[in-house]
């Protein structure tokens, strides 16, 4: 017998456990935070929360090390030297307010617009956009614009929902999962969880992505596509679908606008839906062969009438995409993807679709009254991100991908794509934009939103932009989330108009999340007449980012461990399928420093300026702090940030405020879920129990029920004030493209970045184990990604002679960098790639100068213009979707050469000051 | 593998120490008087110095004592204990030839002791498997061959001592050849390391850190291969062709002079025994 | 007690899943997050926010690159940490007996009281399982969370190690595979699960299972067009489908 030595299996694990929700990225993961003597020892996930289900990803995990990290900031900073030298004296938090109120009361007093005030990774967004409305400046959005609004607003325009946040496959029943462009997504643990979930079930998953890593690793199937492309590829699929008869006919006809007439009238409702003279649309009944209103009892709307002249939507979409050039033969060598194999997985799409249908013994009533004794699941999904929408024909894309899905009648049926409530919301429920500002006055609604037609657009009475970003102008219509890239370049060029305060609040714009960063960097810096251009930056970050050196009043942020947060049902809550759902973060341990968490810092701000909404009519201050906010405002009466405990403790979605609500949060894990009733839970557009369930909850005040958007009415409008028709109209420069690109049908155009002479794509993905410019700061997750490779596919690797430790120049029509290059043989072979944000500038995040992230790391950023070369006519039109303003990253094309070896990656800037080492 | 100073330091010079012991005590060098006092001082200097440098690399050095513990199994606790055996054995002649008295037997089991101490160092190496280039015979050959030859020199044993420099030379020349084939005669390579040989031939994309770790520092080590070549001319040259013609006519100078030139030699061969050597855990880095 | 056991009770250990590993890290760090404060010293970094942060990690995750013979080239995520080995050499290398293999579940772990740190078990090792703590002077390695599988301080669903609980794609199984029936040998027996490097003779207990077979060449089942619309044109199209109602 050998003798062991003995030990205490059973240790205490710690002194006790708090649950709140993690903060490394926008997952929104729920956690247990162990503390043992006070301090926080150990993060694991929380197994009861929705969203993980107990998981964490590498982030969540090495959270701990975040809170301690060295860069965090310490106090509120004045900028005592120039901009960008990251010379600052610590001042007290009276001062910085009342400095900030300085400038921004007579702002509020003469001119509003004047303060811009935008939000990158913000979670608070109906917070900030309420300020901001307070406020009166139209001149508010969060990093939607630049990150992927394509996706939001092709699946609000066409579905009601989108990939993204607010909807997931139905990974339960699933067979055949195609997912399209992602490498890490918002929905980071889930799409794993849910992955795993397939691959335990032996269910089969195809990547389509230029780069075979990460969840494309593990698809069974990798199609290899040319960036850009994915449009041509999915319609090509839709061409295959329809040539073969494979699509959901009943589906169609039932639950899209397939079955409404276009109006075939020469002039200015020409390709507007047919509409009765109750103004509403209308079908044609196969029952009748007569009109009928489109959602009576007991229709059954004809796909096949033609009614005056008018034919259906589903004739003139079937027409479109039958036509040859659809056809996988003529797409194939574009998209990088032969023939046979789009002809195949157009095979295996229908094949389960169709022949691998699944039954649910669940019935329930549609909105017409019909009831139904089952629910019939197409167990095909897709899900698709910044792949497809950070491109400038992202918009297009996205909503063909929708349609491709709405063939197949994947949509909200089992197996297929589900939306989370409080989604499916149609268009028509969303509000539209609001921006004329008047001094002293709050704006009359919230800035973003979703134009149906041009007459919604933000634009000031001489035609120009309203806005300072351009959004919802001629340039970008439909650009819902604003176009946050594009206000530092147009702020300085003081195009449409100049600006004095830019108020800016966890973005790290001097660096990564700009497109051309040294430009920006230049640009913040520039001075005329004795004064910036920009003249004054106030800016909230928890950390001495790239960003704090460029600003002139920091308000410094506290940890996510270290405040109150809402993960609210009026922003972007952490709903599921199945269940709304909403969550908090609360203080589990205090700062040990002078800071205090931003959105406190804004409600005093609104209370020190007097907004509406933030002070009682007798003036004083209407909330004490965030938290306070969280359980006493009411958006809507009985609706607030949170729907949990509401009114007496037990009342959901609409009840009074009630004060021990976020105690009540707080024992129960931080979270709260209102569950969908089983009959309830697929068909939601246009399941009556759905339906009455929102109301109930809150979500709308009245049943909404609507059919998808197969063709969209909004675009079309936009095409006909192309065509010259209506008020307002576009610049004439803008005619053709606005013609081209909005068709309401979806289609695809080449890429407006496409250059001769610049043969490869460049992308960058986001490494699952790092969370943009902010984990480089952990001592944990560094050890993991400290600097970063170009990777380069084996054709253009054998071309170059390359060999290990090479190191390239490469170069896009906006300049060129020097890196280190990587050869990899799962890459489309046109393509060359970089995880994102590795790169650091020298003397940021409190990391040594000679850090590999300062050294070696690089940006693509510097290659990416924020506008595009000058065509035809004259102009630079914005590197974005003509649709949305949807930032185009991935349009960016380079060439490359090999060069000598380097110490260090080209551009290199000067070390930063740190903010840190003032007194 | 990381050409640790204190490992090479200990292996040189405790091998040396032993070798020059083991021939004191076989009484084929037999100093009396003050001269063997110095000479059995400077054999158990070389051995005990040899011996506390290998401690210089220990991370908690004040538990040493345990490392006498588990001689069943492990070839550091078998070193442990032979060394101190064979210290202490040859002790009573070291004082005998010293003070001029007659040990009679414990010479000869000092003797077997300090080879078999030789033996067990090598074996810390040879015994691995995870260092395909270690995990073979020639090793102890070559430790042994190492010890007896300095011995020898040191001794000023002449004939002999040329003789054992010529076989070094011979086994070293044959080790490095020897050594060269044994990786891929181990049969482990990255598909076997990963078990993906089935698929397909693997080859790293992306290494699980851009950070360094102990693994890396400590087994890769990657030595220029027209470096190797030099310096494998260089320790053949001094470990064991310079010193052998001085060997025969053995007087101070030439042993001092023959013993710098081997041990020269020696620390060379050493350095290259650890920087040449691959070990398997490198296959998983794609690098060797 | 660096004899090793002739048998031993149980063999717990790890089944690693290569076809669903999506090479996330998250075992990596909440390895290093549990340990970090759990058994024995914990896993220090040095130079954490200089030229070169490095530091001592139980579980890292690599990725290679196989080119079958034909087809694309595959991307393949590989978690690798200790192997629970039942011939392990590092543990008959360890002069100290600091290292052992445990009688009742077989598995390996360093008693670090009595470790001096010599680092002769991370040399006996093939796998790269061992780091030395060069702070606390002693050797650190995978524990199989052994302070969380026994722990009674944690909920019954939470005595599992650390990775296996927190790795989101379930590409992580735990249990004894010296129980033929357990879930984790069915799994190895269902999917071929294999050794690492079996030529080193160490046997591993952990087993990996393959990536199941990728782009399969599609099968000729091609859709059928519903007629020859060239021939009959759009409207022929349109009636022969709407037939189907
Ligand atoms: N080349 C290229 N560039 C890209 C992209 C790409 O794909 N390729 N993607 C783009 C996209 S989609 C996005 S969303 C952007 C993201 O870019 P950013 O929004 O700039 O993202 P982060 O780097 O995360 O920076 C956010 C800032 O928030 C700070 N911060 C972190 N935690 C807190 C906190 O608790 N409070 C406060 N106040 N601040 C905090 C961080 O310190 C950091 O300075 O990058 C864009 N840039
Ligand atoms: N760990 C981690 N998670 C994050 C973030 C992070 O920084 N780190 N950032 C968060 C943010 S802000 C965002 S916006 C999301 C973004 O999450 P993702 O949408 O996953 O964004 P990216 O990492 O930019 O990956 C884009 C993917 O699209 C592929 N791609 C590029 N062009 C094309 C194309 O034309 N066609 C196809 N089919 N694929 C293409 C790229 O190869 C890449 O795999 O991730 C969020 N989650
Ligand atoms: S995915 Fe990771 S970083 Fe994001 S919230 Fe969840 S655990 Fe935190
Ligand atoms: S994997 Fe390495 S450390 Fe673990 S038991 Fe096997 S040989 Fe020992
Ligand atoms: S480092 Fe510690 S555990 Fe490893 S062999 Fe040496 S004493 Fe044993
Ligand atoms: S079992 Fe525990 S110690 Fe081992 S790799 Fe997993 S988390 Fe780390
Ligand atoms: S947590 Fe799971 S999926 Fe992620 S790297 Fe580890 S084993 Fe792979
Ligand atoms: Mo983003």
């Amino acid at each position: 017998m050998i003798r062991q030595p003995v030990f205490d299996t059973s240790p205490p694990v710690s002194d006790e456990i708090r649950k709140t929700t993690c903060y490394m990225c926008a997952c929104r993961c729920g956690i247990n935070v162990h503390l043992t003597s006070g301090k926080v020892s150990y993060i694991e996930g929380n197994r009861d929360h929705p969203v993980n289900k107990g998981v964490l990803c590498a982030k969540g995990a090495a959270g701990i090390k975040q809170i301690t990290a060295p860069s965090r900031l310490r106090a509120p900073l004045r900028r005592v030297g120039p901009r960008g030298s990251g010379a600052f004296e610590e001042i007290s938090w009276d001062e910085a307010l009342a400095l900030a109120v300085s400038w921004m009361k007579p702002l509020r007093e003469t001119a509003p617009e004047k303060l811009a005030f935008f939000t990158g990774r913000d979670q608070s967004q109906s917070l900030t956009g309420l300020w901001a409305q307070a406020f009166g400046t139209p001149n508010y959005a969060a990093h939607g614009g630049f990150c992927s609004v394509n996706m939001a607003a092709a699946g609000i325009y066409t579905i009601g929902g989108a990939f993204w946040e607010f909807g997931q496959p139905d990974w339960e029943r699933t067979k055949l999962f195609v997912i399209f462009g992602v490498a890490e997504d918002h929905d980071s643990n889930p799409i794993k969880i849910g992955l795993g979930k397939l691959k335990a079930r032996g269910a089969r998953v195809i990547g389509v992505n230029p780069i075979r890593t990460g969840y494309n690793a593990v698809a069974d199937d990798w199609l290899g596509i040319t960036p850009g492309t994915d449009g041509l590829l999915i319609l090509s699929l839709i061409h295959c679908l329809l040539e073969a008869g494979k699509v959901d006919l009943d589906y169609l006809a039932r639950f899209t606008n397939a079955s409404l007439l276009v109006n075939a009238t020469e002039g200015p409702e020409k390709g507007l839906i047919l509409k009765n003279a109750e103004s509403q649309p209308f079908v044609i009944d196969r029952r009748s062969d007569q009109p009928a209103p489109w959602d009576a009892k007991g229709v059954q709307p004809d796909l096949g009438a033609v009614w005056q002249g008018h034919r259906t939507v589903f004739q003139q979409m079937a027409e479109t995409y039958l036509a040859p050039q659809h056809a996988p033969e003529a797409v194939a060598d574009r998209v990088g993807i032969p023939a046979p194999r789009i002809r195949a997985l157009a095979a295996d799409l229908a094949r389960v679709a169709f022949d691998e249908a699944i039954e649910i013994a669940q019935p329930w009533t549609d909105f017409r009254g019909d009831r139904h004794e089952t629910m019939i699941g197409r167990p095909v999904s897709f899900h698709a991100m910044r792949g497809i929408s950070a491109h400038s024909n992202g918009f297009q894309t996205a909503r063909a991908l929708h349609l491709l899905q709405i063939l197949l009648g994947t949509v909200e049926t089992p197996g297929g794509y589900r939306l989370k409530p409080p989604y499916p919301k149609p268009v028509e429920a969303h509000p539209t934009p609001h921006f004329v500002s008047v001094p002293g006055k709050p704006l009359s609604g919230p800035h973003l939103g979703y134009p149906r037609g041009p007459e919604q657009l933000a634009l000031l009475p001489d035609g120009s932009p309203a806005r300072i970003d351009k959004a919802f102008s001629w340039e970008n219509p439909l650009s819902a989330h604003g176009m946050m890239h594009m206000v530092i370049p147009n702020a300085h060029a003081g195009d449409p108009y100049r600006i004095d305060t830019l108020f800016l609040y966890m973005a790290n714009m001097a660096w990564n999340s700009s497109m051309n960063t040294a430009a920006v960097m230049e640009m913040l810096t520039e001075e005329k007449d004795g004064e910036y251009v920009i003249p004054r930056i106030i800016y909230s970050d928890a950390y001495a980012s790239e960003m704090v050196a460029y600003a002139d009043l920091i308000l410094p942020d506290t940890t996510y461990l270290e405040r109150h947060d809402c993960i609210s049902l009026l922003d972007r809550p952490i709903s599921e399928p199945g269940a709304a759902g909403d969550a908090i973060r609360w203080p589990v341990v205090e700062p040990d420093r002078d800071v205090r968490g931003f959105q406190s810092v804004l409600i005093d701000l609104g209370a020190r300026l007097g907004l509406p909404g933030f002070v009682t009519p007798e003036g004083t201050p209407l909330y004490a702090d965030y938290a306070d906010y969280l359980v006493s405002h009411q958006r809507r009466p009985g609706v607030g940030p949170l729907m949990g405990f509401r009114g007496n403790g037990s009342e959901v979605g609409r009840g009074a405020p009630n004060p021990g609500q976020i105690d009540a949060y707080i024992a129960n894990g931080g979270f709260f879920q209102a569950h969908v009733p089983e009959e309830a839970a697929f068909y939601k557009p246009w399941n009556a129990a759905y339906q009455d369930w929102a109301v109930e909850t809150g979500f709308y005040d009245t049943p909404q029920p609507y059919l998808f958007s197969i063709y969209s009415e909004p675009l079309r409008r936009f095409q006909l004030a192309a065509e010259g028709h209506g008020f307002p109209q576009p610049p004439d420069r803008l005619r053709a493209r606005i013609k081209e690109t909005m068709s309401p049908l979806p289609l695809w155009y080449a890429p407006l970045g496409d250059v001769e002479g610049y043969p490869l794509h460049a992308l960058t993905q986001r490494p699952m184990a790092m969370y943009h410019s902010w984990g480089s700061q952990n001592a944990w997750l560094r050890q993991i990604h400290g600097k970063n490779a170009l990777y380069v596919p084996t054709k253009v690797w054998v071309e170059n002679g390359f060999t290990e430790g090479d190191w390239a120049r490469v170069t896009s029509p906006n300049g060129s960098i020097v890196v280190p290059v990587a050869h990899m043989a799962a890459l489309n072979e046109n393509t060359v790639w970089t995880w994102n944000a590795i790169g650091k500038r020298k003397g940021a995040w409190a990391l040594d100068a000679d850090a590999p992230e300062a050294t070696e790391g690089f940006l693509l950023n510097h290659l990416i213009s924020e506008l595009l070369p000058e065509k035809g006519d004259g102009q630079r039109w914005s590197n974005s979707d003509p649709i949305t303003g949807q930032a185009a990253w991935f349009d960016l094309r380079v060439r490359i050469e090999k060069v000598a070896r380097h110490e260090a990656s080209l551009p290199q800037f000067g070390v930063l000051g740190s903010p840190l080492e003032t007194t | 593998m990381h050409p640790a100073p204190s490992v090479i330091v200990f292996t040189v010079l405790s091998g040396l120490g032993f070798g020059f012991l083991a021939l004191l005590g076989l009484g084929i060098a037999d100093p009396k008087g003050w001269p063997a006092f110095w000479l059995w001082g400077l054999g158990y200097a070389l051995a005990a110095g040899g011996l506390t440098a290998s401690t210089a690399h220990l991370g908690n050095p004040q538990r040493a004592l345990l490392a006498f513990t588990q001689w069943r199994t492990s070839w550091l606790s078998r070193e442990a204990w032979t060394s101190v055996a064979a210290l202490l054995l040859l002790a009573p002649c070291a004082l005998g030839d010293w003070l001029g008295f007659d040990v009679p037997l414990l010479g000869l089991l000092g003797a077997a002791l300090s080879a078999l101490t030789i033996f067990c160092t090598s074996m810390l190496y040879a015994q691995l498997k995870t260092v395909p280039r270690w995990n073979h015979f020639s090793v102890p050959l070559t430790y042994g061959l190492f010890s007896l030859t300095g011995g020898a020199i040191l001794a000023g044993t002449g004939w002999f001592a040329l003789l054992c420099c010529l076989a070094l030379g011979i086994a070293l020349v044959w080790g490095f050849r020897a050594g060269d084939l044994r990786f891929a005669a181990c049969g482990s390579t990255l598909s076997t390391a990963t078990g993906l040989g089935s698929i397909g031939s693997p080859r790293v994309f992306e290494q699980p850190h851009t950070g360094g770790n102990y693994l890396m520092r400590e087994m890769i080590h990657v030595v220029g291969r027209k470096h190797a070549q030099k310096l494998r001319v260089i320790a053949v040259l001094f470990a064991a062709v310079l010193p052998a013609p001085l060997t025969l006519w053995p007087s101070p100078l030439t042993i001092g002079l023959a013993v710098l030139l081997h041990l020269t030699g020696a620390f060379v061969q050493r350095w290259l025994f650890f920087a040449e050597a691959e070990h398997v855990v490198g296959l998983y880095y794609g690098k060797r | 007690m660096t004899q090793l056991p002739a048998t031993t009770d149980k063999k717990l250990g790890l089944v690693i899943d290569l076809d669903t590993c999506v090479g996330c890290h998250a075992c990596v760090t909440a390895c290093k997050g549990w340990n970090d404060q759990g058994y024995g010293a914990a896993l220090t970094d040095q130079d954490p926010y200089g030229a070169e942060p490095s530091g001592v990690f139980l579980n890292r995750v690599h990725s290679y690159e196989v080119q079958p013979e034909a087809g694309p080239a595959q991307i393949v995520n590989f978690p690798r940490s200790c192997l629970h080995c039942e011939d392990a050499p590092c543990v008959t290398v360890c002069p100290t007996g600091a290292s052992y293999k445990r009688q009742e579940d077989g598995i390996v772990l360093v008693n670090e009281d009595a470790c001096i740190g010599c680092g002769l078990c991370a040399w006996a090792c093939p796998y790269g399982a061992r780091e030395m703590e060069e702070t606390a002077g002693v050797m650190k390695k995978c524990t199989l969370c052994v302070d969380r599988i026994y722990n009674e301080n944690l909920p019954e669903i939470d005595r599992q190690p650390a990775c296996v609980r927190t790795c989101p794609t379930g590409a992580r199984h735990f249990g004894d595979l010296g129980d033929p029936d357990s879930k984790v040998s069915r799994l190895v027996a269902e999917r071929g699960g294999f050794e690492l490097m079996p030529e080193q003779g160490t046997k591993p207990v952990n087993r990996y299972l393959p990536p199941r077979k990728k782009d399969r060449p599609q099968e000729a089942s091609l859709l059928a067009p519903l007629l020859d619309i060239k021939a009959t044109g759009f409207a022929g199209w349109l009636d022969k489908l709407l037939e189907r109602i």
